[in-house]
């Protein structure tokens, strides 16, 4: 297929994961790929990747489907047909022979086919020790024919693949056997310091060579299902919609990482509020100033801005279980702006509640303050299960007089409470007394007040109750609180 | 108008010869610039080469580098053109009997009194010109929307003059630390770059080529674990130009090979926070 027939589905496909691509930006994609041949890959995609994607969050997202897209493109890509060894093969077929020391006359045209399990692993040994990349190309292409077992029309995701292939090949232990092996191999000791970077090489090693058998798997299934079914099993959400609340482990490595971006960019944005919020009196100086672009004529007055008062936060958590990474990244989230608040205090609980904020005041990295919040701090009562009613008991009684006119009161939780005693009445208490109260759930609305779900008896005390499900959904909300 | 690079790869090699070391998507994007005319905007960690792309590729083509450092509170009279009120108010005195006000007025919103800021100035510019916009996320959105014209057409509106367009399509490169999100607008009339740090063997290029007299294994070493460190949880990781003033300290200290005391002793100079000095320095396993 020509390539500006693959970019319609190509472009649908973003589109369809929710990247927001406009009009003169499809435009623009159309373009580049006339002045860049495809062949030149990396700057392929670039350049597609300079005219439709505008925001780095969104960067995996783009290349899992450019790979999807065009990954059967280009002469290095191209499958080779099991027993037809192209001239790569007949190169190679010599270096294992080299390698074996076999000589001419082993196996005659079999290419890697003939190697057995052993061998091959020998081989991959080798390569990651020496770091030859078309070695390791080469042996994931082989690797993926010979061990995944693929079939056609098999209804098998790429991830079961990929893990009889990795299994096959025992690439858990390849890290430790190449640390070995270098130990034995080089003159001197190696010093802590050199065999740590060693280490880190090895490991960017194997993961290349991880991605490559990944990517093999991937092209293999696109040629057999094509483009558009691929695109639509691997559809992944953009880090600022996924769930909190079933965020896998390398989930919630991008949503730390798009956090930080974030934080900064709304502390900039709040600040930059504060400063141009109301109009204050007129600034007598700076409007002088700028008549002189009248001619001496006061045609633009310029105001002062008042600084409103920054509100004084505090933040009660439930950390248990399925909420807890969601009270993890609240937590994140507003020690990042903490600067937009003229104070902010954090209890956590799970059945019984304690204060958290020392750790935070501690230390500058907010990591570690949560690190220890679910390590040290004291949040079990009796069986470690939430119970919402009596963390709020205890809330009240030690810290309840700590509350007044200028605090902003956020409850978290999914108001999950074990069919416990409510004890809604510290939230009406609290209410009284504070400035605000709102609470984040971070369940969808659908599920409130469901099964154990209390949050509507809570909720009827406060300002308001959100759904956070993700981080777009928190954002927008730190951004009204202040 | 004559395209200025034949491929992606002679403003590979091109940048290279002017001591920039591009990877095949600065140098993609670079290419797809000049070929689509259009503006590039730069995104990416502080001090990971986004001014200094802009540098060299003036250099490279030869061409005059403009820059509009932008702050907040930069305006129209500082980024576009302004209006030479003493100069008007001379011409009007000077004429005060002779002249028609008509006369008087069309004389004074002339060129001639006319003050060309970085923005007019790139695009009336008679040679070729790289026009860099640094760090664009500084200014206020509305001051934002002053860019769309230039960004989009090439072209200034003047109301007392009328529209100026470009001689010749300049290359455009605006810059964001991303504090703040930009406007859809904006992105929409840009190419967009993301540069990140710099893989380990680009890395050590960019030493071999900043660092007078470094040694290819020196350099190595120091992009290794420069590399390892970046790998860590921390607040701020080291830049590429931390890499490089760090090569440079190693060079003074007249030191071949960084041992584990050496490392610890100048990972201040890598790492700004104190929690990211002893988090690095743990990981390396050097012992305090
Ligand atoms: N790819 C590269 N090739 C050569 N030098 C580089 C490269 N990347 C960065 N440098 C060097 O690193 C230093 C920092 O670069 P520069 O000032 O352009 O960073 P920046 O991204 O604009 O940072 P900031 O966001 O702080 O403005 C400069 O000395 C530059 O020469
Ligand atoms: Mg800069």
């Amino acid at each position: 297929m020509p390539v500006l027939d693959l970019m319609s589905g190509f472009i649908a496909e973003l589109r369809n994961a929710g990247l927001p691509v406009s009009l003169t930006e499809n435009l623009d994609a159309m373009e580049a790929v006339k002045v860049i041949p495809i062949e030149d890959r990396d700057a392929f995609k670039y350049a597609l990747g300079a005219t439709l994607v505008k925001n780095n969050a969104h960067w995996r997202v783009f290349e899992t489907i450019f790979e999807v897209y065009f990954s059967l493109r280009g002469p290095e890509y191209a499958i080779t047909q099991d027993g037809q060894p192209d001239d790569f093969w007949r190169e190679m077929q010599e270096q294992i022979d080299q390698v074996n020391g076999q000589g001419e006359g082993k196996g005659s045209g079999g290419g890697m086919d003939s190697l057995t399990p052993e061998e091959i692993n020998a081989m991959l040994m080798r390569a990651l020790m020496s770091g030859d990349q078309a070695m390791m190309r080469a042996l994931a292409k082989q690797s993926v024919q010979r061990f995944a077992g693929m079939e056609p029309g098999r209804p098998v995701g790429g991830t079961y693949y990929l893990y009889r292939t990795l299994r096959n090949l025992d690439l858990e232990n390849m890290l430790q056997k190449l640390m070995d092996a270098n130990r034995e191999s080089s003159q001197q000791d190696l010093t802590s310091l050199e065999e740590r970077l060693e280490k880190d090489e090895f490991e960017s090693r194997i993961e290349q060579f991880k991605q490559e058998v990944e990517s093999e798997i991937r092209r293999r299934l696109v040629a057999d299902r094509g483009a558009e079914a691929m695109a639509k099993t691997l559809r992944k959400p953009l880090p600022e919609d996924v769930e909190f609340m079933h965020a896998s482990r390398d989930e919630m490595q991008s949503l730390k990482k798009a956090l930080y971006p974030l934080t900064r960019k709304l502390a900039a944005r709040l600040a930059r509020k504060r400063r141009h919020g109301r109009k204050g009196p007129l600034d007598f100086r700076n409007t002088v100033r700028h008549s002189l672009s009248y001619g001496g004529v006061p045609a633009d007055p310029k105001f002062r801005y008042p600084r409103p008062a920054k509100p004084e936060l505090m933040v009660i958590a439930d950390i248990s279980g399925s909420v807890a990474a969601f009270a993890r990244f609240t937590l994140m989230f507003v020690y990042a702006i903490q600067n937009q608040f003229s104070k902010v205090r954090s209890f956590v609980f799970i059945d019984g509640i304690d204060e958290v904020t020392k750790y935070f005041k501690s230390t500058e990295d907010i990591g570690e303050a949560i690190n220890r919040v679910n390590t040290e701090a004291d949040v079990v009562w009796v069986d470690g299960h939430s119970d919402y009613g009596h963390a709020f008991e205890v809330f009240w009684e030690r810290y309840g007089k700590d509350i007044n006119s200028k605090t902003t009161v956020l409850l978290l939780g999914d108001a999950r409470n074990n069919y416990h005693a409510a004890q809604s009445w510290v939230v009406k208490e609290i209410a009284k007394r504070a400035r605000h109260v709102y609470w984040l759930n971070p369940e969808p609305k659908s599920y409130w007040n469901t099964g154990d779900s209390i949050v509507g008896e809570y909720g009827a005390h406060t300002d308001g109750v959100f759904e956070c499900r993700n981080l777009r959904q928190l954002e927008g909300f730190v951004e009204n609180l202040t | 108008m004559k395209p200025r690079f034949n491929d992606v790869a002679t403003v590979r090699s091109g940048l290279k010869k002017v001591n920039y070391l591009a990877d095949d998507g600065i140098a993609g994007v670079v290419f797809l610039a000049d070929r689509l005319g259009k503006p590039v905007l730069i995104e990416g960690p502080a001090g990971t080469g986004k001014t200094q792309l802009a540098k060299s590729v003036a250099e490279l083509t030869g061409a005059r580098l403009i820059r509009l450092q932008c702050y907040e509170g930069l305006d129209e009279s500082k980024a576009l053109y302004e209006w030479n009120y003493k100069k008007q108010l001379l011409r009007i005195q000077a004429d005060k009997n002779s002249d028609s006000w008509s006369e008087v007025h069309d004389d004074i919103f002339s060129s001639e009194f006319l003050l060309a800021r970085p923005l007019l100035e790139a695009i009336t510019s008679e040679e070729p010109v790289v026009l860099l916009i640094d760090e664009v996320d500084r200014v206020e959105l509305e001051t934002e929307a002053l860019l769309l014209e230039i960004l989009s057409e090439y072209q200034v509106s003047i109301p007392e003059l009328g529209t100026i367009t470009a001689k010749q399509i300049p290359l455009v490169f605006l810059t964001s630390n991303n504090t703040r999100e930009l406007s859809e607008a904006l992105k929409r009339r840009c190419l967009y770059l993301h540069v990140d740090y710099p893989d380990l063997e680009r890395e050590k290029e960019i030493v071999l080529n900043k660092v007078p007299d470094i040694s290819e294994n020196l350099a190595d070493q120091i992009a290794r674990i420069v590399r390892s460190i970046r790998q860590l949880d921390l607040k701020k990781a080291p830049s590429v130009s931390e890499t490089l003033d760090w090569a440079r300290t190693l060079m003074l200290l007249g030191i071949e090979t960084i041992d584990a005391q050496e490392a610890k002793e100048t990972l201040h100079i890598l790492l700004k926070y104190q929690t990211d000095i002893a988090k690095a320095a743990k990981e390396l396993s050097v012992t305090k």
